[in-house]
């Protein structure tokens, strides 16, 4: 099976700040991971250079097989990206920014359409179709950017805390949904601060200072350092790496 | 070019969801064109003007009626000192003095008496003005008045066919006979209308992609950022060529500005135009993070030399020498010619073909540098 | 005391009812967590006991003014951090600290002291010198926070403060929030995470516009009417849709795990032989407690029903 993303002492510096430290992992395709830690410790860094927004200090890496420095127009092509900041037009309404990231990938009219119909099915966003984009409640405007990142049905899905700021009701559908994408073969590399959602993923990495400190399978971790749950571990992990970074 | 297409019609949707700036975009070169017209009137009229006449001759008397009759100047109605002009000036009583010395009369004898250019045999003869400075506006248009009325004498009193070597009539008189300046900030309008709709409006939307952070979900869709910006700026070519029609409609429509030559001629050259202009635009936004940010640097970069170095209001052959380097660069120099020469002379590419090559050679610079730039800065 | 005393509130946008006869009060020192789905109106409602929105209904007393009359002697007990609470981007995380003290005119060695204690919950002393702009996602919440805790206000309106918080700075964000509470202060804080809304004295659930249960955390646990059951099997997607297919039964993912969900009273064995015949032995099904996040489910679900 092909590596959905290969990353090998990927490294970004800001100046003299490193926010991303010799990373390295890889996913499969089809898999579900959890890109997990704790604030600033540069997840969201990593995840603009794989998807071609910045470009790394050093190390390499390859995203549906294609190099993240030479071949970023065909990694565009393959992927969706969420941010984690809200990143649709404000003044556009929900349906028009669904139309627009569609012909962007070039959907064809009748595809397009059925596609936002199946979404906003799927997502509960018929009434909110004609709202200016701007004027949805955050959670709403979660669901549309979720909608938007998959309209093109990309074969590997990077979501930056996609959930945050979104009820337990549809953090669950949501999580039916990513699932479903995931049975259907797209590769998912999320992050997440909601530890019970990344119990739902294959594989996690938790990062700490732009190192990944601990990478496996959630339950194996759990066992590793038998701890009731992920929040416990993490909790754990972070406050230990904390302390020693605060000796130094 | 299919993407492109896309760019520009969600670009539309912008503009026309937000009524308040597209309304500013069509209301201001109307505004502009009104407020040259009547508010800035660059007209000077009644030049206050004193007649010191020692000659006392037909010829000077009708010298003095030319002047009187001229629409620009008005006669004194206090009793002024003929000893002392200066005088005139410092009590406020005119704006400029005229002195005819004598000998006027006789001269202008010699002149009609001319059979051929070898047999110019003529003293110097000089009149003399005095004009108060302190108005510089004034003091410029009363000479320039003045030599005209004077010119024209002169050719008056020549025998039919002579041209006096001496005597220069400027181009600008030539083909604007009257000086009415609605002539002259109209095709200057045009120049700068063009440049702050493209350049500041394409800079600061581009800004606000940024800013809200839709640049980069832009980014991570198979869109280059090369179709980015046509499709951002295609529609603010659109509005600029619209706004351009406006202010020529107007400056027509209102203030009677001719328009003697090729509509089409001054459309490609306005197309020409707006690229370069959209290329500094893009430059800009390529620098600024923000759209306040964009805008300043677009008031800077494009709006202030367009009117300040492009001859639109300062000549260029007044400025000091580095500002008159400076201007080469700043396209609205060489359009604003173009539209004069197009508009007020009717003139053709033969007579504008360095303008011309100047401006192209200008847009394709910028335009080269914009794209490199912009593709740098996104990686 | 009472600090916060909402009474009858009605508020419309136009023809939606945003929020109707919302009726909610809290001590001196109550720490109270409102919990509610997305567009429930916990924003209008936090917006509106600010004063930064007119209401249709209803009276508002805060500390004993009512925000019609006396909002200026609220001003300076209230701190109220929206959700998108913004930063000045172009100052650095320091001087957006400082800027908040300058606000409520705090004293120079009190804001220190303040700043250091600050420091230590949200780690962001090792970034004082950096510019907001720059900060990632949950750095820029914790600084929010900071900005608004500053002046140690009498009563704290906190709106999803911990969305995009790790779980490492949300257990210290919440020890803070414990600190200030037993010094008096007043706090209503909605959040997503019902693990927070159990730590919280009193909890609130919203739902369009309208309170739908209040009580103490622990004791709400008693609105939830079904059973849950936990199925140690590999939820693929084929069975997940033959389990939904049984009649009573609502099934979910659960990590590596399925959860059951019974319909209100109803007993699991009945349904031990359908799920036999799945491969799913009565062995591997085990009850476990019901959560907050439960609740919550059961009572949107039931509503909108
Ligand atoms: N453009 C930049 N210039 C300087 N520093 C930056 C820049 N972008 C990010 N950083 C720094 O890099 C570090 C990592 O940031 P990043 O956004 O990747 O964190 P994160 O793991 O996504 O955190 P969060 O969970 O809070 O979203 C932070 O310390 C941040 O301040
Ligand atoms: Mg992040």
């Amino acid at each position: 099976m092909p590596d959905a993303v290969t990353i090998e002492k990927l490294t970004k510096k800001f100046g003299d700040f490193t926010a991303v430290d010799q990373i390295s992992l890889t996913v499969g395709e089809g898999e579900v991971f959890g890109f997990l830690g704790a604030n600033g410790a540069g997840k969201t860094t990593a995840i603009r250079m794989l998807c071609g927004l910045l470009l790394p200090t050093s190390g390499n890496g390859t995203v549906g097989g294609f190099d993240i420095y030479r071949d970023n127009e065909n990694i565009k092509k393959s992927i969706g990206y969420m941010s984690q900041k809200f990143s649709l037009y404000g003044d556009l309404t929900a349906y028009e920014n669904l139309w627009f990231y569609g012909s962007v990938y070039q959907l064809k009219k009748k595809v397009l359409k059925d596609r936002i119909d199946e979404l906003s099915e799927e997502l509960g966003l018929h009434e909110f179709l004609n709202r200016l984009a701007g004027n949805l409640p955050l959670g709403w405007r979660q669901r549309l950017a979720l909608a938007t990142s998959v309209l093109h049905r990309p074969k590997i899905l990077f979501l930056d805390e996609p959930t945050g700021g979104v009820d337990p009701v549809f953090r669950r559908r949501f999580w039916g949904m990513l699932y479903d994408l995931a049975d259907k073969g797209t590769t998912l590399f999320v992050t997440t601060h909601y530890m019970d959602e990344a119990e739902y993923c294959h594989r996690i990495s938790i990062m700490h200072h732009g190192r990944i400190i601990e990478l496996g399978n959630p339950s194996d971790l759990i066992q590793k350092y038998q701890q009731p749950n992920l929040e416990e571990l993490f909790v754990q992990l972070i406050s230990k790496k904390s302390e020693e970074s605060a000796d130094v | 070019m299919y993407k492109i297409k896309f760019i520009a019609q969600k670009e539309l949707w912008h503009i026309l969801r937000d009524p308040r700036s597209l309304i500013i975009a069509i209301l201001m070169p109307i505004v502009m064109t009104l407020l040259y017209g009547y508010a800035i009137n660059l007209d000077i009229k009644n030049i206050k003007l004193a007649v010191i006449d020692f000659d006392k001759t037909s010829a000077s008397s009708n010298l003095m009626g030319r002047f009187y009759n001229s629409g620009y100047f008005s006669e004194v109605t206090d009793p002024v000192s003929i000893n002392d002009p200066e005088m005139i000036l410092k009590k406020g009583q005119a704006n400029a003095v005229l002195i005819i010395r004598q000998g006027l009369g006789e001269a202008i004898q010699k002149l009609k008496s001319m059979r051929n250019l070898a047999s110019v045999s003529i003293d110097n003869y000089e009149l003399g003005l005095i004009v108060d400075g302190s108005d510089a506006n004034m003091a410029a248009a009363a000479g320039s008045y003045s030599s005209i009325i004077i010119s024209q004498v002169i050719k008056d009193n020549l025998p039919l066919g002579f041209e006096f070597p001496g005597i220069r009539i400027s181009r600008q008189v030539l083909y604007n006979p009257d000086l009415k300046s609605s002539h002259f900030f109209v095709p200057g309008l045009i120049a700068i209308i063009l440049m702050m709709i493209s350049a500041l409006l394409t800079s600061v939307t581009i800004a606000r992609e940024k800013e809200s952070g839709t640049m980069e979900q832009l980014l991570t869709t198979p869109i280059t950022p090369r179709q980015i910006i046509i499709g951002k700026t295609l529609p603010y070519v659109g509005l600029a060529i619209l706004d351009g029609f406006l202010v020529l409609g107007f400056g027509g429509f209102y203030f009677g500005v001719p328009f003697i030559g090729s509509t089409l001629l001054l459309f490609v050259f306005g197309v020409i135009y707006v690229i370069a202009a959209l290329a500094i635009g893009i430059f800009i936004s390529t620098i600024v993070k923000t759209q306040q940010l964009a805008m300043m640097g677009a008031m800077m970069v494009t709006v202030l030399p367009s009117v300040m170095l492009s001859g639109f209001i300062f000549e260029i052959k007044n400025m000091p020498l580095v500002l008159q380097i400076i201007t080469h660069i700043v396209p609205a120099r060489y359009f604003l010619l173009i539209v004069r020469g197009i508009m007020l002379k009717g003139s053709g590419i033969e007579l504008l073909w360095v303008e011309a090559a100047f401006l192209i050679a200008l847009a394709i610079v910028l335009l080269s540098v914009a794209t490199k730039l912009f593709k740098l800065r996104v990686s | 005391m009472n600090l916060v005393q909402i009474s009858n509130l009605d508020k419309s946008y136009g023809q939606l009812k945003a929020v109707s006869n919302f009726t909610l009060s809290a001590d001196q020192g109550e720490l109270l967590a409102v919990a509610g789905p997305d567009g429930a109106g916990k924003t209008t409602i936090f917006r509106t006991v600010c004063g930064l929105l007119e209401y249709d209904n209803g009276t508002i007393n805060l500390a004993g003014f009512d925000i019609d009359k006396d909002f200026d002697k609220i001003k300076p007990l209230l701190g109220y951090m929206p959700q998108n609470f913004s930063l000045y981007p172009d100052l650095s995380v320091e001087e957006n600290l400082y800027f908040y003290a300058g606000l409520f005119g705090m004293k120079k060695n009190e804001y220190q002291q303040k700043r250091e204690r600050l420091y230590q919950f949200s780690g962001l002393g090792l970034f004082a010198k950096r510019r907001a702009g720059k900060l990632s996602g949950g750095m820029k919440q914790k600084l929010a926070l900071s900005c608004n805790l500053i002046h140690d206000p009498k009563i704290l309106i906190l709106d999803e403060p911990t969305t995009g918080v790790d779980p490492v700075s949300r257990r210290q964000l919440w020890d803070i929030l414990k600190t200030l509470k037993q010094d008096g202060s007043t706090i209503i804080v909605s959040t997503p995470y019902m693990d927070e809304v159990a730590l919280a004295d009193r909890a609130i659930f919203v739902h369009n516009g309208k309170k739908l249960i209040e009580g103490k955390p622990n004791e709400l646990l008693s609105h939830f009417n079904s059973a849950i059951y936990k199925i140690k099997a590999v939820p693929s997607s084929g069975i997940m849709d033959q389990l939904n297919q049984i009649e009573g039964i609502t099934s979910r993912r659960f990590g590596s795990s399925i959860h059951l969900y019974t319909r209100p009273q109803q007993n699991m064995e009945v349904y031990y032989n359908r799920l036999s015949q799945l491969g799913i032995s009565a062995e591997s099904i085990s009850p476990i407690k019901p959560e907050l996040e439960d609740l919550f489910i059961q009572l949107m679900e039931q509503s909108d029903a």
